[in-house]
C-alpha cells in the first residue's frame, strides 16, 4: 500500500513537470549549513516552489562508497545508496502549514513516511502539531539531513542506541520565541510508542530502533499507552544552543483483550543535545549525549540491560571558504568525530563484573562543498566494539567516500 | 587552485593504497576458522553454520518460554570457554539409575524466563551441578577418535598401577541418534562430549542445547521445555545439521610457542608428574567422511573418560553411569586463549570456580592426587614452566 501511494505520489510529480515550464520552478535558497534551532531543521530546508502552486518540493541524495575491515576481513568495495528523501511542503493558508519526509533507504528496500504533519499556529508560542511527527529526542533525530553533515554515517549513538528518524503517528505542541540575541523553544507531543521488541530483538541486547520494524506502528501503540516526548531548548546566537529532551512510556503489551498478561514497564529517555560555533575560527561543534532506562524482567537475562548511554561530538573547522573550481562560496573543511555507546550498562549477577557491550569510535574527515548545500566528504572510521564479557575488542576500520546533496 | 588539486589527489592516494590499517589476527591468536582442507562446498556449509551457530533467538523465532541463552555464541563467544553469566544447572541425577526430577523440570534449569512467564526453580530435594560452556574448537577431531581408540586408554582396574583408572560414559541414545558401528554395552554407547561425557556425538550435543538451553524445538527434539508438550519445530532440520556441520569442522587450536625452551621444558614436566595420564596428548582420528578430519594426528589433552576427581568436586549430580565425582576429562587445547572469551578473566573448571590454572590444578583430587602433588613439589621455575606451557596451548 505504502510503495503504491508513493508510486502515485511520484506520477503526480511527474506529470507537473511535464505540463510546467522548468522556467517557472522558483528555487527558495536556503543556507543549510546555518542553523536556527534544531527544531527549525523540517521548516529550514531547500525546495522548489513551482510557479503558482501552493506545493513546494524538495530532497536529497545520499550515496557512497565504502571499504570497512572487522579485524582485518573485509567484505569488500561497496556502493552504497543510503537513501534519498523526498520533501514536499504547502502553506495551506498562512498559519496553517503541511510538510511531509518520504525517505527511500537502501535503493528503496525500506520506504518510510518518516514525517507528515500538519501545523496549526494559534500563537507563535503554541502551535498544534499532528500527523506522522518525528519524535523530539536529542538533535540529530530531527535534524538528520545527510547534506549537513560531514560524515557519511549517521552517528551510532543517534541510530542504534537512540532510534535514528524515530517517527510514530501523534499529536502535540510547539512553540518558539524570539528575544534579542535569545530565542526559545519547546516541543511537547504524544505519539505512538516502543514494543516488546526493545528487549526481544535478533540484536541480542536493548535496542530501542527495533521498534521501528513494527509495521503495525502507526496505526496502533503496543501498550495502549502514548509515548510523551518533550524537549525545550535555547539558544544564543552568540554562544550556541543547548538542548534537553526526555521520551517516555510504557513499552510492553501488559493487557490483552481486557486481561492483564504482563506488568507494564515504562522505557525512558533522556538527551541533552547541543551546538555552537567559535567566534574567529568559525570551529563548528556538536554533540548529544543520551541516557537509555528501560525496565527489563529481573528473571529475564542481562543480555539485555536495563541501561544505555552514549553520544557523539563533532568538530569541523573550515579550512578555506572562497571561491574554488569556479565554485563561488565553496569551503574545505577538516573534522573529526568521536563517538561512544556502553550498550548495558551495569554488572554481572553471576560475578559482580563489569558487562562490556561498549563502543568507541574516531572518524577523521575531509569535506568539500561547492555550495551549502552539497557535501562531498571522505572519511575515515576506527572503531572499536567489546561483547558482552568485555572480551578484546573486535576493531573495525576503513574509508568511506561519499556525497550527500539537496535538490 | 593547485594545492586544492593537490590536496584531492593526495586523499585518493592515499585510500587507494590501503584501506584498513588492522592486520588478521594470528591463527594461533584466535579460535575460530575452519580446519584446513576442507573443500569449497565444505567450506561454503561452515559458513552457513557459523551463521547459524550466531543467530539470535528471539519469542518469535522459538526462544524459551524458559531458557539459559538467546544464542550459540552467547555460551561460546569466539568459539571459546563461556562465562559464569552462560553457566548451566543440571539437577535430579545421582547415580546410573537415572534422573528422577524428569517430570519435573529436569535434568537441566531453565534460569531465565521471556517477560510474562517464571523461569524454572530447582525442585525441592534435587542436588544439582553448574556447568561453564566449553570451548567448542576441534570437537570434530574428538568426534571421530575411535571407540577402540578410547577405549584402549580406559583402565578401570588400574592395571598399570598409576592410579588413575578412567572409564566411558556408557550412554542411551535418543532415537534420532544412528549408532552406526560404534560400540556398545547393553545398549549403551560412549559418550564423549559434555561435563560428564553425557552426549554421544555433535548432533545429539547439538540438539539438547537448542532445546534446553535455548528452549527452541526441532524435529530431532520436538519438546517444549515449558510446556512439556510436543510442537512445531522452531528450527529447521537442515539449519541443525549445517551448525554440527561447523562444530566438526573448527579447526584445532594452534599452539603459540612451541619451541620457546621453556615451553618445552614444562611439556617434559607435564608428563613428568603424570597429568599426561588423563591429559592426553597424541591422538589419532579415524575414518571421516569429512576429509580433512580423517586419519589425522592431534593433541586435544584428553582421554575422553571420567575420572574420580575426589570429593571437592562432588556435587552430589550425574549423567549417564558416571559417578557424582566422577567428570570426563576436559581437554586443554585453547586454554591459553580462555581469558579472550572469559571477559580477561580464567574462569576454569567444570563450573569456572578456578580463577587461574595454578588454582585449577590444586581442585584436583582423586585421581589426580598424586599428579596435583608432584606438581605441588615442583621449584617455583619449574611451575612456572608448567603454566608457560599450558598457556602456550
Amino acid at each position: 500500500m505504502k510503495l503504491r501511494l508513493t508510486l502515485i505520489l511520484f506520477l503526480f510529480i511527474s506529470n507537473l513537470f511535464a505540463q510546467i515550464d522548468p522556467s517557472l520552478l522558483k528555487r527558495i535558497p536556503k543556507d543549510t549549513v546555518k542553523q536556527l534551532l534544531n527544531m527549525d531543521a523540517m521548516y529550514n530546508r531547500p525546495s522548489l516552489n513551482i510557479n503558482k502552486t501552493p506545493i513546494a518540493i524538495g530532497g536529497y541524495l545520499e550515496t557512497n562508497w565504502q571499504k570497512l575491515t572487522t579485524d582485518g576481513i573485509s567484505e569488500g568495495h561497496q556502493f552504497q545508496a543510503r537513501r534519498l528523501s523526498v520533501f514536499m511542503s504547502s502553506a495551506i493558508s498562512k498559519r496553517i502549514k503541511f510538510l511531509s519526509e518520504i525517505e527511500y533507504e537502501e535503493g528503496g528496500k525500506e520506504i518510510a513516511i518518516e514525517f507528515a504533519s500538519v501545523d496549526v499556529e494559534f500563537h507563535p508560542l503554541v502551535n498544534f502539531r499532528a500527523g506522522i511527527i518525528i519524535n523530539p529526542i536529542g538533535a540529530f533525530n530531527q535534524n538528520h539531513d545527510g547534506p549537513k553533515w560531514e560524515f557519511t554515517d549517521r552517528p551510532i549513538s543517534a541510530t542504534q542506541m537512540l532510534p535514528g528518524t524515530f517517527s510514530n503517528s501523534g499529536a502535540g505542541l510547539f512553540g518558539k520565541k524570539y528575544s534579542g540575541n535569545w530565542m526559545f523553544g519547546y516541543e511537547a507531543y504524544f505519539s505512538g510508542s516502543f514494543d516488546n521488541s526493545i528487549i526481544d530483538n535478533t540484536e541480542g541486547k536493548t535496542f530501542l530502533p527495533s521498534a521501528k520494524e513494527n509495521p503495525e506502528r502507526f496505526e496502533e501503540i503496543n501498550s495502549g499507552e502514548p509515548l510523551f516526548t518533550g524537549k525545550i531548548a535555547v539558544r544564543n546566537s552568540k554562544i550556541g544552543e543547548i538542548g534537553l529532551s526526555h521520551m517516555g512510556g510504557i513499552y510492553n503489551k501488559f493487557t490483552d483483550d481486557g486481561i492483564t498478561i504482563d506488568v507494564p514497564r515504562r522505557v525512558n529517555v533522556y538527551a541533552i543535545d547541543f551546538n555552537t560555533t567559535l567566534p574567529k575560527i568559525k570551529t563548528f561543534i556538536t554533540g548529544e549525549w543520551a541516557w537509555i532506562n528501560v525496565e527489563v524482567p529481573e528473571t529475564y537475562t542481562q543480555q539485555f540491560g536495563n541501561k544505555q548511554h552514549g553520544g557523539f561530538l563533532d568538530i569541523v573547522q573550515p579550512v578555506l571558504k572562497r571561491k574554488m573550481l569556479d565554485w563561488e562560496n565553496a569551503s574545505l573543511n577538516i573534522a573529526c568525530r568521536l563517538e561512544y555507546v556502553d550498550w548495558n550498562v551495569g554488572r554481572f549477577n553471576e560475578t559482580n563484573g563489569n558487562i562490556g557491550e561498549h563502543l568507541w569510535s574516531i572518524m577523521p574527515a575531509i569535506s568539500f562543498r561547492p555550495t551549502s548545500q552539497t557535501v562531498i566528504r571522505l572519511n575515515y572510521r576506527l572503531q572499536k566494539q567489546t561483547d558482552i564479557f568485555g572480551n578484546p575488542p573486535s576493531i573495525t576500520d576503513g574509508y568511506s567516500l561519499g556525497i550527500s546533496t539537496y535538490f | 587552485m593547485k594545492k586544492i588539486f593537490i590536496f584531492f589527489v593526495f586523499c585518493f592516494s592515499l585510500i587507494s593504497c590501503e584501506t584498513s590499517y588492522v592486520d588478521i589476527p594470528a591463527d594461533d591468536e584466535i579460535l575460530d576458522g575452519p580446519v584446513d582442507g576442507l573443500s569449497n562446498e565444505e567450506l561454503a556449509r561452515f559458513l552457513k553454520g557459523d551463521e547459524g551457530f550466531a543467530e539470535v533467538f528471539t519469542g518469535n523465532t522459538g526462544l524459551g518460554s524458559v531458557f539459559v541463552a538467546s544464542s550459540c555464541i552467547s555460551c561460546h563467544a569466539g568459539d571459546g570457554k563461556g562465562h559464569p553469566f552462560t553457566t548451566l544447572i543440571r539437577f535430579g541425577q545421582i547415580d546410573e539409575t537415572g534422573n528422577m526430577f524428569l517430570n519435573q523440570g529436569g535434568p537441566q534449569l531453565q534460569n531465565r524466563a521471556m517477560p510474562g512467564y517464571t523461569p524454572e526453580q530447582i525442585p525441592f530435594g534435587a542436588t544439582f551441578a553448574k556447568f561453564t560452556p566449553p570451548a567448542n574448537t576441534g570437537l570434530g577431531f574428538l568426534q571421530y577418535l575411535t571407540d577402540a581408540d578410547i577405549l584402549a586408554m580406559a583402565d578401570p582396574d588400574d592395571l598399570n598401577g598409576d592410579g588413575i583408572s578412567g572409564v566411558p560414559n556408557w550412554v542411551v541414545l535418543p532415537s534420532y541418534i544412528d549408532p552406526q558401528s560404534a560400540a556398545t554395552q547393553g545398549g549403551k554407547y560412549i559418550g564423549r562430549f559434555g561435563k560428564k561425557a553425557a552426549a554421544f556425538n555433535l548432533l545429539h550435543q547439538t540438539v539438547n542445547a537448542y532445546n534446553q538451553d535455548m528452549g527452541i524445538t526441532s524435529l530431532y527434539f520436538p519438546i517444549d521445555v515449558y510446556t512439556g508438550e510436543e510442537i512445531d519445530p522452531e528450527i529447521t532440520t537442515s539449519k541443525v545439521n549445517d551448525v554440527v556441520f561447523y562444530l566438526k569442522t573448527l579447526k584445532a587450536p594452534v599452539q603459540r610457542n612451541q619451541n620457546d625452551p621453556e615451553v618445552i621444558h614444562g611439556k617434559n614436566l607435564f608428563n613428568q608428574v603424570n597429568c599426561v595420564g588423563c591429559h592426553k596428548s597424541d591422538l589419532t582420528t579415524g575414518y571421516s567422511p569429512i576429509t580433512a578430519l580423517a586419519f589425522k594426528n592431534f593433541s586435544p589433552y584428553t582421554d575422553l573418560l571420567l575420572h574420580n576427581m575426589g570429593s571437592g568436586l562432588d556435587d552430589g549430580y550425574t549423567e549417564g553411569i558416571a559417578k557424582t565425582y566422577e567428570w570426563k576429562t576436559p581437554a586443554l587445547w585453547g586454554l591459553g586463549l580462555s581469558e579472550n572469551s572469559q571477559g580477561g578473566q580464567y574462569f576454569l573448571m567444570h563450573d569456572g570456580r578456578a580463577h587461574s590454572i595454578e588454582e585449577a590444578i590444586s581442585m584436583h583430587g582423586g585421581e589426580a592426587t598424586n599428579s596435583r602433588t608432584a606438581f605441588n613439589n615442583l621449584s617455583q621455575a619449574e611451575k612456572n614452566a608448567v603454566l608457560k606451557f599450558l598457556k602456550s596451548l
